[in-house]
């Protein structure tokens, strides 16, 4: 090739390179919710990246698109680590079009950082969506205002193997740790693994010391810490302590499975979820998603829509006696709508209608536990019911204690704790962390 | 378009006086053109994806910053005595090193060894060669999701399907692979080697056919054995290419990220934690951006001295081969 067919290779590639990247600035610049003659588009992100759920905000958002002429929702389904950690964060941050107008935020500390760098609407004139939600909006109030609107809460318990609790002669669920250590005796003995844990993932284990600490700390303690972010209080040692002279009063691996800082949480059949769906443990603290997880992850289950299995029930966490937390707390938390700050009005009206009982009672039906008074009619499943009960009939619902404090407090609590369950850690070392990463923030 | 066309006609219709200082000119302009074109695109992805990335990195390695917001809390080197004073980025580090180790140490010489033997004359070479290049080519999510189930145990018991193949040839109570925390590494280490195994005897073969055969030959006539050939012509020559695979494996090595991530997630109790693997955990997914910043920044210089230092002491005869090379008389 001699010296100008080469020159003008390379004029054809770049005017063709610029010609591409023209059009594509076109395309691009066309969508977005952008307000031109009166039409809006509104972005919408959700984690519900499973059926039936993505279907039915599919669904939903066209429902309110045929009410509102002249209106576009674009909703899109984003796994959910990738939504929290990267995506909106990065789209906050670039503001402006890049944000999406409805979008999911996460309780406590989590969403404090969003309000308090000015990105979230205030929602509190929404009286009458806010008032249906009730006590379970408490998580997503900054400083008296309200940034987030949950759609989903419930609280956590174990879910079990009611063929194998059978089988073990474990007739009536325990409602005390007594009772619970007997139910566990009796089914390592007919030779299955009691409780499975996630403890490569660190927080399934770290839930066990949550409910410990739920349950030894008071109500107020609870919430000094949560408010100061200041873990003196002795109680938080001794929830450790107390979990684990719990532990050893088990023989061996029990009464978690061997190795469990090698298993993951879900998704894969490996993991803890796994290890229930293929009956190889009998137990597992988690929170109401974990149906459809476990669901998802039972041998050969159906790619779409798996069915629960049948053996799965769920029971609340006992109670521990004598000890000084309020009896009936539970540990629970939801997922919510936020809005961004400079949103178009028609984003309320859209998360309006998305909170509307009807709405709300529909969501029930994919299996879901709603936040809506009246919705819960909708709820078919009677282990869902259960739970609903159980979140009414708590006398305190404790946030998860890492969402609660943050992910830098969370993280630095959580890997203490498996530190203290399955290595050398001590109780102390929990708080001690805590502060210590309380301090750089 | 036609500022290019004119070049041609422009030149051929040069006038006497000078013609070649001109054409020289014209020349040189257009070469210039040239270079700007094909270098440019270039260095516009490389300043804006890489070089602008380091910079922000390293000035938000000076703030408390958890990714909202303005950069507004300046805490000069506070994330970098937190970091340097910190137990697990000190055991991240030490296994950055431990994989580099025993990587140049048992990958190398297996990777040589097994490309030597299957350099000769052998039935089904073909299908060797792909065999042992099978895990090189899988992904690392499908290839670390295959060992995790291989080596967790399965409830009730403590043994997973690959404890259950060791019982079978008598191995009666193997390691706990993953759970382990002084197991873990070299756990890891094994994944790894399996993986880039591949590739580090693929590149050995590739260098083996640089050869010469006539070499081989006199060496016989010389009475030399197999042996003795291949440690005195085969492994001398196949210097470069044992230079060039080393410095791969030490930079990935010192970036390995993604096995781990999948395999183990840094654990159990941080014990296979990485530098990578810290930086995600401790600053990304916690949103403390300055911090995940700081990590980065180390990890740069760690990997920027290392790669300098190569390249000056190990590297320095290949190199100056090729960048020489066009200037020789």
């Amino acid at each position: 090739m001699n010296r100008r067919s080469t020159t003008r290779l390379v004029a054809l590639t770049t005017a063709a390179g610029l010609a591409v990247a023209a059009l594509s600035g076109c395309a691009t610049g066309s969508s977005g919710p952008e307000e031109t003659g009166g039409d809006v588009t509104l972005t919408w992100w959700h984690n519900g990246t499973g059926e039936p759920l993505k279907s039915f905000w599919q669904e939903v958002a066209a429902e309110f698109e045929a009410d509102h002429a002249g209106v576009t929702v674009e909703v899109e389904a984003f796994q959910n680590e990738d939504l929290q950690r990267t995506l909106i964060p990065n789209a906050l941050q670039s503001g402006g079009d890049a944000a999406p107008d409805l979008f999911m935020v996460w309780a406590e500390g989590e969403i404090k950082s969003q309000v308090e760098a000015g990105y979230l609407k205030d929602l509190s004139g929404l009286t009458d969506v806010v008032e249906s939600v009730g006590g379970a909006g408490t998580g997503w109030n900054v400083d008296g205002k309200q940034y987030g609107i949950p759609f989903r809460f419930g609280i956590e318990g174990i879910w079990y193997n009611s063929d194998q609790f059978d089988k073990a002669g474990v007739t009536e669920t325990p409602t005390t740790f007594d009772e619970f250590g007997e139910a566990i005796g009796k089914l390592a003995d007919s030779g299955v693994s009691p409780i499975g844990v996630g403890a490569g993932d660190g927080w399934p284990a770290a839930h066990w010391w949550y409910q410990f600490a739920i349950k030894t700390c008071s109500g107020d303690s609870l919430k000094k810490a949560a408010e100061t972010l200041d873990f003196s209080d002795a109680c938080f040692v001794e929830a450790g302590t107390n979990l684990k002279t719990w532990m050893d009063g088990f023989d061996g691996d029990l009464p978690f499975q061997s190795n469990p800082t090698s298993t993951p949480a879900q998704s894969v059949p490996n993991s803890s979820a796994g290890l229930l769906a293929a009956q190889t443990t009998s137990m597992e603290l988690m929170g109401t998603w974990h149906r459809g997880e476990v669901a998802k992850l039972v041998p050969g289950a159906p790619a779409e829509d798996p069915p629960a299995p049948e053996w799965l029930s769920w029971m609340p966490v006992p109670d521990i006696e004598g000890a000084a937390g309020e009896p009936g707390a539970a540990l629970g938390s939801g997922d919510a709508w936020g809005v961004y700050v400079d949103a178009p009005d028609e984003t309320l009206e859209l998360l309006e209608y998305v909170m509307s009982e009807d709405v709300q009672t529909r969501f029930a039906a994919t299996g879901e536990i709603p936040t809506v008074a009246g919705a819960e009619a909708g709820i078919t499943d009677p282990v869902l019911k259960q739970i609903a009960e159980g979140t009414v009939n708590a006398s305190l619902v404790v946030t998860w204690l890492d969402t609660q404090y943050g992910p830098v407090i969370g993280q630095a609590m959580n890997d203490a704790i498996v530190n203290l369950m399955f290595g050398n850690g001590t109780p102390e070392q929990i708080p001690e962390a805590m502060n210590a990463a309380a301090a750089t923030l | 378009m036609s500022a290019i066309d004119t070049t041609g006609p422009a030149v051929s219709a040069g006038p006497a006086p000078a013609p070649d200082t001109k054409r020289r000119n014209r020349a040189r302009a257009g070469q210039r053109r040239e270079i700007a074109l094909f270098v440019g695109p270039a260095v516009i992805v490389y300043v804006v994806f890489v070089l602008l990335p380091v910079l922000l990195a390293a000035y938000y390695s000076f703030f408390n910053w958890n990714g909202l917001g303005p950069l507004d809390r300046f805490i000069g080197l506070d994330n970098y005595v937190r970091l340097l004073t910190d137990p697990v980025f000190h055991t991240s580090v030490f296994n950055n090193f431990f994989i580099i180790v025993l990587s140049l140490l048992i990958q190398g010489p297996i990777a040589i060894l097994v490309a030597l033997l299957m350099n000769r004359r052998l039935r089904f070479r073909g299908l060797l060669r792909a065999l042992i290049f099978v895990p090189y080519v899988l992904s690392e999510v499908t290839a670390g999701l295959a060992w995790q189930i291989l080596l967790q145990s399965v409830p009730p018991t403590r043994w997973g399907p690959f404890d259950t193949m060791l019982q079978a040839i008598g191995i009666q109570d193997p390691p706990a692979w993953l759970a382990d925390p002084n197991v873990v590494m070299w756990t890891m280490f094994g994944i790894l080697t399996w993986k880039y195994l591949g590739l580090a005897i693929i590149l050995m073969l590739a260098g083996l056919a640089g050869v010469p055969e006539e070499l081989y030959e006199a060496a016989s006539l010389d009475g030399a054995g197999w042996w003795k050939t291949q440690w005195y012509i085969t492994v001398p020559l196949l210097g470069p290419t044992i230079r060039i695979w080393a410095f791969l494996s030490i930079i990935g090595s010192l970036q390995l990220f993604d096995m781990v991530w999948i395999v183990t997630g840094g654990g159990p109790l941080n014990a296979s934690s990485t530098m990578a693997v810290y930086m995600v955990k401790y600053g990304l997914n916690v949103s403390q951006i300055g911090f995940g910043s700081a990590v980065a920044v180390v990890l740069f210089f760690i990997s920027l001295f290392i790669a300098l230092g190569y390249q000056r002491f190990a590297l320095r005869r290949d190199l100056e081969g090729s960048l020489t090379g066009g200037e020789r008389k």
